[in-house]
């Protein structure tokens, strides 16, 4: 059987809106869970015994589970406890963010744990809030050292975010489904969307190059 | 509480037979995968170009693409070519093939972190080429990528449950099927990720184990 990528030629706008879709997906979810993972790197940080235990918990769980378990549970699970059904888009970004959480927890403890301690030492004594020296001394230099491994993660999710397929998330990999079964050409429509996820991976990878070097050029 | 301890003893022999299959095809595709691995890390370290082209080409596409995606070239589109295979054999060839390109790049990380003195220390006494891997490279690599190893094990084995949307009966799938036998949600998929959690904090624990008595010596 000869390739004929005349299915993909054809359809490149629906697959571009999947693609839309994915990159959507991906970068919300990185995003919530940036914020919920600086959040729980300092709880886990924390001196105090029992936030910490129940943050380890959070993550040995997120990253013992496989992430279609989770999505799976979000989206028949959850509504039953909080009572409203959630839509298959935000049950998709809700579980993917929760689980970055986890994942970029982990990333930013290791990033805290490298600076040395005297710094926040002398903030504090300084007179500086430990708010203000979170915010303004210790997140920034973190960030600079977690950032390849942040963009890993980004662009982990950025495969991952194909499992949203499953519960009808309309981003590349489903629209890639919806094409197979009217074009009945398989090879070229998931060639097609392979590309596009490596093509998406190759720039994020580039990014985190330019943006490493960028950040790092006063020190 | 009542019905969904009822659930668990109706079909917790079936709950057993999925975590077997989800074993079974974890098990065997890590073994295809770092068979693989192990091959491309010797291949890239021949410095033949075009070799080493290829290489990296299989691992930047295989590392760059969602493991669903492959499993789906594989299963729908080989049957244009005269490749009709079983869903469980492309969940274990599709978990291999992937799993390869990581577990290259470890026995490459590997490879290089051997001291090159030792190497050169070999030559010069009179080891041979296939002397200097087996005796002096691969040994001690081996200990220096079991904790990268264990963590590509582990993944694996979570990436195990994409096999279930190529229906091959694993964990996932057989507590999709108890879902929709039962119409009860909240319990069965619970259980699932219960046992997922439980067998992979355990394979975590002995990697841990396995670490500390390979590098006592260190």
């Amino acid at each position: 059987m000869h390739l004929n990528f005349d299915a993909v030629v054809g359809n490149v706008d629906a697959l571009a809106r999947g693609a839309w879709m994915t990159l959507l997906v991906s970068l919300l979810s990185i995003a919530i869970g940036m914020c919920g993972g600086l959040t729980l790197s300092f709880i886990l940080l924390s001196k105090r015994a029992i936030p910490r235990q129940i943050g380890r918990t959070y993550i040995s769980f997120f990253r013992g589970t496989p992430l279609l378990g989770q999505l799976l549970l979000a989206y028949y699970f959850l509504p039953g406890i909080i009572g409203v059904d959630l839509p298959p888009l935000a049950a998709a970004i809700g579980a993917l963010a929760l689980n970055t959480t986890a994942f970029q927890a982990e990333i930013y403890r290791g990033g805290l744990l490298a600076i040395a301690p005297g710094q926040f030492e002398a903030a504090r004594i300084l007179g500086i809030t430990v708010w203000q020296a979170r915010r303004r001394i210790l997140i920034p230099q973190m960030m600079r050292l977690v950032l390849p491994s942040l963009l890993n993660e980004t662009i982990s999710i950025v495969k991952s975010s194909s499992l949203v397929s499953v519960i009808a998330v309309t981003e590349l990999l489903r629209v890639s489904q919806g094409l197979v079964a009217v074009t009945f050409r398989p090879t070229e429509i998931y060639l097609a969307a392979a590309a596009v996820y490596l093509l998406i991976n190759l720039m994020l990878a580039q990014l985190g190059r330019i943006s490493e070097r960028h950040l790092s050029r006063h020190v | 509480m009542e019905a969904s301890l009822d659930f668990a003893t109706r079909y917790g022999s079936d709950f057993l037979r999925g975590l077997g299959y989800t074993l079974y095809v974890s098990a065997l595709g890590s073994a295809i995968g770092i068979a693989i691995g192990f091959l491309i890390a010797l291949l890239r370290g021949l410095t033949i170009r075009p070799v080493q082209w290829l290489c990296r080409a299989y691992i930047e596409a295989l590392r760059g693409t969602p493991i669903l995606i492959q499993l789906f070239l594989i299963y729908y589109a080989g049957p244009s070519y005269g490749l009709t295979l079983d869903a469980v054999t492309v969940g274990i060839v599709g978990l291999g093939i992937y799993g390869g390109a990581y577990f290259a790049e470890i026995f490459r990380s590997g490879f290089l972190s051997v001291p090159k003195g030792q190497v050169e220390a070999a030559r010069i006494l009179g080891f041979s080429s296939a002397q200097i891997l087996w005796r002096i490279k691969v040994p001690q690599m081996l200990v220096l990528i079991i904790p990268p190893v264990v963590n590509q094990l582990i993944i694996l084995l979570k990436e195990s449950a994409v096999l279930s949307i190529i229906t091959v009966p694993e964990l996932t799938k057989v507590t999709e099927r108890i879902v929709n036998e039962t119409f009860a949600i909240a319990g069965p998929y619970l259980a699932m990720a219960f046992i997922y959690w439980g067998v992979i904090e355990t394979v975590s624990r002995l990697g841990t184990r396995l670490e500390r008595k390979f590098t006592r010596y260190l």
